[in-house]
């Protein structure tokens, strides 16, 4: 392990005391706490961590903060593989192991750096030019090359082990950033009473002081700023969040962030790694800074070229000079501090401005040995892997330098400000982008108000925070003491997009150093037509990395508004899109993973079917039994068994799913005649009755029973995958077309437990377990409905049948639900009763033509189900006139028919169409569809239900089932849709 | 985005339902209107850039439907009430 070479012998915020140890490409480095990735490889004079995204090109740290796009790093093994993760970012604990990313064999020798010679050849828009003849290549050679080739790191194959959390909050002003301006505006919002919810991605508070050796109120910035958080922490109505990225702003001020809570840790940690939170917000005070933008000349992209303000942070925070012989290279009066900070700490720095020496502000701030040169820029930078030597245009000069730091003036980040729609407007003055019309709800102060002047920036977050409490109600008692800061000379800057000698050769000037785009890339989309800032991003893929263009985004716009001869405020911006940095899925699904992804409903019978053997079904959120094999038995074989059980003697079947709705009032029945096609006012007391809705427009919507228990007393049964939008379609009915209704209803679903009990022995074991109910035909007749306990358990019995036997079905307040069915099986147990799941259920209901749900597609109304005559004619019902319609009329409809194939032993399967003849094509061939198809044990063959274009005067017709992907074709007769007891006598019996 | 119930106060958009566009009033004399009615009522819609009056379930909450009126261009939401018969509305 090496000595830490470029670590300053004092200074910075790390932890000095202790060392700390890391590795990077398996080389193993020190570091302290508090160092970042990117500070520590710099303290070890690591610059080169990555290869670039199309050249191949070596890359180094260019910044010190989330906006990096060279450093990126992959964190990790196996399922903790984290790619793309910015080295600036990266706290360092003690066994940390990084990876380089996008190189191969290795990050000194990378062999697609062959790229890089051939870069003249794959100008922007290359790909989609070049690898278009043969079109299959593109699938099977160029498109997976390309793809090995171009890149970032590699996602990890396996499922992340790692925990994570989703919180919701809620707070009156939101502050993003807890730099000067938002410690300030924190503070001046909660003197005022309101809630303030104080959000910082970094661990420390300050912002950019904490990178700056300027003073506040006679302190270090960061010690400034760490009085400050102490002084907000002990306030009842402040939270601070750190370490947590505000990714986006959703509509009606909602925020998406996460917080890295355990990421600065071991993996080994308790704590979860990252918490994704959702914000609610009344008022936002964006105070999250500016970034810097780079300069554009050829080499500009060299290890060893850095921005300037992240120089500074590298040695006022970490204690780490990047370089000794250091060109700080600028348009504008901030990089004068880097010239300054950077000779204190002991190195030859020579400034290069590109503006003239009168409009320069700072050269006071320098000390006497910096050398300057004014109206010069950087033409050439020699050294691959490392910077060596600049030449100046136009005089010439040449200077040996390890590091060049670069300014191209700051950009405020607006992209908070900018979500929900609202459009930045160009600002000459700060030359850069500013919102000058936030709405109401949001405002922005310090460097993201384009505020460049510290004690300004002091001003404007206190006034920030005031203004935010005020639109929330809130006035503020007594004067703001604002602090102090040392005056520095004003920010001035002179737009530079790129250097003169970068205009028009593939020089290797860049422009977006993540993806690789370059001054002869925008001129090329220039040329080709694809000038505009939006055409221009999606043809060269300018600002489409991960970093989203933060650092190349302005500069490619006056490039751009160059090229066109016009302002830039008419070349546009392109639109900031939620989310503003990368967010691991992870923290947004949070616990919502693997068996909590969703909730799992489990009948009151469940425990009872897992000890019986059951396989489960989902049917929504419900697990259902689908069948119950017993020994070596295959779904076959036990599906087979159940069926012939019922038919032959007793089964039982858990129906608790089934969607339960329960109607009181003098108005019940009125309303119940307005929802479906057919009357149950009239019905008598006790009976129960099959009913059909329909949507508004005229389609079949649900189907299920309705009972009468009382005189303005009813109790109806819908689907279980309708349950839900059947009782919101009754809310919606009742609320809004009739109102004036007296009728209350309520979902009972989960209150009732419910079991089918079916076959002919079905009234002899019930009448063994009920008490209380007369079950003989003449008493409790088909469609009866009655009440009375099942061992001391309050049971509602009603005649219904969906397999077509004579059936009950049983319903008992949830908590009973296992014991009365356990009762029932006990009573049933010298008949053999059998348990039966949803297999079985399917086949019994296809066997008596009864229609569910993939006959119920939307698409069908009851005339074509064959259940038109029960649409009465004498009242009126949701659906009604639409269904009337002429075009839903006529020999053209699908109508509901049996199948069976020709010779006994073929099969069909579900989705599958008929046709009149094989081998004709067209789109007017298919007569129809299989909804349904299922071997029935009781005709031994297969079966099926269709729907037939005049399927009704069809029976008797020989037609063909194709399934083309299957490459399947069948003989099938058309018969009536019920293939079991058509005359009901078993189900009345 | 959250939506003001009536009944709740300042909900988040995840207790909703969208119902569709509230600007539609049903046939008052279902037997009478004609089929042009029925056809405007169950399948013509405006699609508006502005202000756009709209059906929500309050699902996830006290179950009322609510007429919202939404701005389709920000989601800025300027009433929501209670819904009600819309004026010549069905009663039958």
């Amino acid at each position: 392990m090496s000595r830490q070479t470029n670590r300053l012998p004092e200074g910075g915020l790390v932890d000095r005391t202790q060392v700390i140890s890391f590795t990077f490409d398996g080389r193993k480095f020190k570091a302290h706490p508090g160092d970042t990735l990117a500070s520590a490889l710099l303290a070890n004079g690591i610059h080169l961590t990555g290869r670039s995204f199309k050249y191949h090109r070596p890359r180094g740290i260019y910044t010190a903060g989330a906006e990096e796009p060279n450093a990126l790093v992959t964190l990790g093994n196996g399922g903790r593989t984290e790619p793309n993760t910015p080295a600036t970012m990266v706290e360092v604990y003690d066994g940390l192991k990084a990876r380089s990313q996008n190189r191969w064999p290795s990050l000194k020798f990378d062999l697609l750096s062959v790229n890089s010679l051939l870069k003249p050849f794959f100008p922007a828009g290359f790909y989609y030019k070049t690898f278009m003849w043969p079109r299959s290549f593109w699938y099977r050679l160029y498109e997976p090359m390309i793809r090995r080739a171009a890149g970032l790191g590699t996602l990890a194959n396996e499922s992340d082990p790692d925990r994570y959390e989703t919180a919701h909050t809620q707070c009156d002003v939101l502050v993003v950033g807890a730099g000067p301006a938002g410690l300030m505006a924190t503070r001046e919002a909660a003197r005022a009473g309101v809630n303030v919810l104080l959000v910082d991605e970094q661990p420390l508070p300050g912002g950019h002081l904490t990178g700056e050796a300027d003073k506040v109120d006679g302190k270090s910035g960061a010690a400034w700023a760490a009085g400050m958080a102490d002084e907000l922490r002990a306030m009842e109505n402040v939270c601070i969040l750190s370490r947590t990225t505000v990714y986006g702003r959703y509509d009606g001020m909602t925020f998406g962030a996460v917080e890295r809570v355990g990421d600065h840790l071991s993996p080994d940690s308790a704590l979860p790694r990252q918490r994704g939170w959702t914000i609610q917000t009344r008022q936002l005070i964006n105070a999250a800074g500016a970034i810097e933008r780079p300069l554009v000349f050829a080499g500009n992209d060299r290890p060893g070229v850095m921005l300037a303000g992240a120089a500074r942070v590298y040695v006022n925070r970490y204690g780490v000079l990047p370089g000794r012989n250091v060109v700080v290279f600028t348009n504008n009066d901030d990089a004068y501090r880097t010239a300054r900070d950077l000779s204190q700490a002991g190195a030859n720095v020579t400034l290069v401005d590109s503006r003239a020496k009168e409009k320069v502000h700072s050269r006071g701030v320098l000390p006497a040995s910096v050398e300057m040169h004014f109206e010069q820029y950087i033409s050439k930078v020699k050294g691959r892997s490392h910077v060596g030597r600049v030449t100046l245009a136009p005089s010439g000069t040449e200077i040996a330098c390890d590091l060049v730091c670069v300014s191209g003036g700051w950009t405020p980040s607006l992209h908070l400000l900018s979500h929900v729609g609202h459009r930045p407007e160009w600002d000459e003055a700060s030359t850069s982008f500013v919102m000058k019309e936030p709405g109401d709800e949001a405002r922005a102060a310090g460097g993201a108000a384009a505020t460049f002047d510290l004690n300004e920036t002091l001003r404007e977050g206190s006034k920030a925070g005031k203004a935010a409490a005020e639109a929330c109600g809130h006035g503020i008692p007594g004067k703001t003491n604002l602090p102090k800061a040392d005056d520095l000379p004003a920010y001035h800057i002179e737009p530079l997009w790129r250097v003169p000698s970068a205009m028009s050769r593939a020089d290797g000037s860049f422009v977006d150093l993540q993806n690789d785009v370059t001054v002869a890339d925008l001129e090329l989309a220039t040329r080709e037509g694809f000038g505009h800032a939006e055409h221009a991003k999606r043809y060269t893929t300018l600002g489409m990395a991960t970093d989203q263009g933060k650092l190349a985004n302005v500069n490619a716009l006056g490039i751009l508004s160059q090229l066109q001869g016009r302002p830039i405020s008419e070349t546009g911006t392109t639109t900031f899109r939620p989310l503003t940095a990368p967010a691991a899925f992870g923290a947004i699904a949070g616990q919502a993973r693997g068996s909590a992804f969703r909730p799992i409903r489990r009948s009151a019978m469940h425990l009872w079917h897992e000890n019986h053997g059951a396989v489960f079904t989902q049917a929504g959120l419900w697990l259902r039994p689908y069948f119950y094999p017993r020994e070596d038995e295959d779904f076959a074989a036990a599906v087979k068994r159940e069926v012939l059980a019922v038919r032959s003697s007793i089964g039982m079947v858990d129906v608790s799913t089934l969607g339960k709705i329960e109607l009181k009032g003098p108005d019940a029945g009125n309303f119940l005649d307005r929802l479906y096609i057919n009357a149950f006012s009239k019905m008598k007391v006790h009976r129960a009755r099959y009913g059909v809705m329909l949507r508004e427009d005229g389609m079949v919507f649900d189907d299920g029973t309705v009972s009468r228990l009382g005189e303005s007393h009813y109790f109806i049964t819908v689907t279980t995958a309708n349950a839900s939008a059947v009782m919101q379609h009754m809310e919606f009915c009742h609320q809004v077309h009739w109102p004036h209704l007296d009728v209350q209803f309520c979902t009972v679903s989960e209150t009732w437990a419910a079991m089918a009990v079916a076959g002919p022995k079905a009234r002899d074991v019930l009448a063994r377990a009920v008490n209380g109910l007369h079950l003989e035909n003449h008493a409790f007749p088909f469609m009866a409905v009655g009440e009375g306990t099942i061992g001391g358990a309050p049971v509602r019995v009603f005649r219904i049948s969906f397999s077509g036997e004579l059936a009950y079905e049983v319903y008992t307040p949830a908590g009973y639900g296992a014991d009365v069915w356990e009762a029932i099986m006990a009573a049933g147990e010298s008949d053999g009763i059998t348990a039966y799941g949803t297999e079985a259920m399917t086949v019994m209901r296809t066997e008596k033509g009864h229609v569910a749900g993939p006959e119920l597609d939307g698409r069908t109304t009851a005339a074509d189900l064959g259940l038109g005559g029960m649409m009465s004619v004498r009242k009126n019902f949701i659906g009604r006139w639409m269904a009337s319609r002429s075009g839903l009329e006529g020999q053209d409809r699908l109508q509901l028919v049996g199948l069976k194939p020709v010779r006994s032993d073929e099969t069909f399967r579900m989705g599958a169409h008929l046709v009149k003849d094989i081998g004709v094509t067209g789109v007017d061939v298919s007569h129809g569809h299989i909804s349904t198809s299922v071997y029935s044990p009781t005709c031994d063959h297969f079966i099926g239900l269709a729907m037939l274009r005049n399927g009704r005067e069809r029976h008797g017709e020989t037609l063909q089932v194709v399934s083309p992907l299957h490459d399947e074709s069948v003989s099938v007769e058309v018969v009536g849709p019920v293939f079991s007891d058509p005359d009901g006598e078993k189900m009345r019996g | 985005m959250r939506i003001p119930c009536p009944w709740c106060g300042d909900r988040p958009l995840s207790e909703f339902t969208y119902g569709g566009d509230a600007s539609k009033a049903r046939p008052k004399n279902p037997e009478k209107a004609s089929p042009e009615e029925w056809v405007d009522y169950v399948y013509l819609r405006d699609n508006p850039a502005g202000k756009h009056t709209e059906y929500w379930h309050h699902s996830g909450g006290c179950r009322s439907w609510l007429m919202v009126t939404r701005d389709t261009r920000s989601h800025e939401i300027s009433r929501a009430v209670l819904a009600k018969p819309q004026p010549g509305g069905a009663t039958s």
